[in-house]
């Protein structure tokens, strides 16, 4: 199960990576692909979106279940993939990278900052969660 | 002592978590939904395209036997058990006097006097409190649920891989037969029935053989394609055939004609049987509901309990849904009034808020991969 070390995490298995300018790419762990199987649908908030931190900001529909998904840090919706329509399944393939889901503009500093970093949730993983 | 270690083990837990099984709560037990690295899409196809196994150890088995036991099994099921010779087998509904379903099961015959029923896992002690109290022998009425394990094997290369492990068995049988073979020196039941609409075998073994059976079976089965599928992938595949899943299709206020099954109800057989009155009644009345299959028109994925829709008016509810892994397109079950229960009705399904269109379809949803006789 990939982690990568450049980005932070949440406890209910959201990534989100610094672009440098402000924003920031959002999608789910590899581990929450894993335990979602077969990505077949994903809806994301348009962009424009304003978003609280824990906010909703899309819903993963797989063969198994329906999962919302909750923003990593306040902002707003800048940038959604829209190759997630045609390809939900690179959700699986590709969880860190064509997989991403939404850019998030912060509105807030110091959120990114305070969430997990790999070890953290590495350790997150294995205690169960 | 927690939820957690009050759950169920079956014979084949320790294979499970060796193989990566994701380990959940199911009717009390401890099952696995996936598999680590397969995954339900990747186990649902290899049962479709090649062969899968699954632990069904936790279903109950309850044996009816000795003199009259012929007679008690016809009279507490509502299929016509007394056409089944032995080695025969049949589903079967276990109904309340009103008719409503206290579960839906398979009938063995493994003898004149001596038969297996076997049982959902969350309804096996409320099956076996029913058949004592409306049985008119209930000393005939044993559960013998912890002394046999499970092993499903289910798909095109089914019978192939048996062969493998049980030389010479099981050749040529169409479905809804039982027989015994030997399998390392211990009696094993070989059944060709399954819930996946899938050709191939159940195999009911001794708790103590479960898992050298299972892991003889993974082994020689690589090449094959064989996959464990856990109980997400169980559910996709008895879904795309229509199957009812009790609890979602079936339970004690619904009866086997609303759900579409009754050609396993018959209530004009010698001596009738519990509840078959009322499903005669039923039946001259008229239903009020009648599950159908959906098919959605709409991008989403219509889950059970999500409300049925027809011209803005809440009609019914949906049973089961999913997205199909063999016709890759989302299905579902529902109940909608009989008058709408007709081939290509439109209705809309709520998907948390939003509603999608869907029409209603005959199901199954999705032709099997492989086909009786095994």
């Amino acid at each position: 199960m990939a982690i990568p070390a450049e980005l932070r995490y949440t406890t209910d298995h959201e990534w989100a990576r610094d672009e440098g300018d402000g924003t920031y790419s959002v999608g789910v762990t590899d581990f929450a692909q894993e335990n979602l199987g077969g990505v077949v649908y994903v809806e994301l908030s348009a962009e424009g979106t304003g978003l609280a931190a824990g906010g909703r900001f899309g819903t993963v529909e797989s063969t198994k279940s329906v999962s919302e998904m909750y923003a990593p840090i306040s902002g707003e919706v800048v940038a959604k993939n829209a190759a997630l329509d045609g390809e939900p399944e690179l959700v699986n393939s590709d969880p860190y990278g064509a997989g991403w889901m939404v850019k998030i503009r912060a509105t807030a500093s110091g959120e990114f900052a305070a969430l997990m970093d790999a070890a953290a949730y590495e350790a997150h993983v294995a205690a169960g969660h | 002592m927690t939820a957690e270690t009050a759950l169920r083990r079956t014979p084949l837990f320790d294979a499970h978590v060796r193989l990566g099984g994701q380990m959940v709560e199911f009717a009390g037990w401890h099952m696995p939904v996936q598999y680590q690295g397969r995954g339900l899409v990747a186990e649902h196809e290899a049962t479709r395209t090649a062969v899968g196994l699954f632990d069904v150890s936790h279903m109950g088995e309850i044996l009816i036997e000795g003199p009259g036991a012929a007679v008690e099994v016809n009279r507490l099921v509502s299929n016509d058990t007394s056409k089944l010779a032995e080695g025969d087998a049949c589903y079967a509904l276990l109904c309340h006097d009103d008719g409503g379903t206290v579960d839906d099961l398979y009938v063995y015959r493994l003898g004149a006097e001596r038969f297996l029923v076997v049982v959902n896992a969350s309804n096996a002690d409320k099956d076996f409190a029913y058949m004592q109290k409306m049985a008119r022998k209930p000393s005939l009425v044993h559960n013998r649920s912890d002394d046999f394990a499970q092993i499903a094997v289910q798909g095109p290369h089914a019978t192939k891989l048996l062969q493998r492990v049980a030389p010479g068995e099981a050749i040529g049988l169409p479905r809804n037969k039982i027989r015994v073979h030997t399998f390392a020196g211990r009696d094993v039941l070989v059944a060709t029935t399954g819930y996946t609409g899938e050709a191939g075998f159940e195999l009911y073994c001794a708790p103590q053989s479960a898992e050298a059976l299972w892991f003889a079976l993974l082994d020689a089965g690589q090449d094959l394609g064989v996959s464990p599928v856990g109980l997400g992938a169980r559910d996709t595949l008895r879904l795309e055939m229509g199957y009812p899943l009790y609890g979602h299709e079936l339970d004690d206020q619904t009866s086997g004609y609303e759900a579409r099954v009754g050609w396993a109800i018959k209530p004009k057989k010698e001596g009738g049987f519990v509840g078959g009155e009322a499903l005669v009644r039923q039946q001259s009345d008229g239903l009020m509901r009648k599950l159908v299959g959906l098919e959605l028109v709409d991008r989403g994925v219509a889950r059970a309990d999500y409300a049925v829709l027809h011209e803005g008016k809440l009609v019914g509810s949906v049973t089961s849904g999913t997205h199909s892994p063999t016709a890759k397109k989302p299905i579902a079950l529902a109940w909608v009034p009989t008058g709408l229960a007709v081939n290509g009705t439109e209705v809309h399904v709520d998907v948390r808020g939003q509603p999608k269109r869907a029409v209603v379809v005959p199901f199954p949803f999705v032709t099997p991969g492989s086909l009786f006789p095994v």
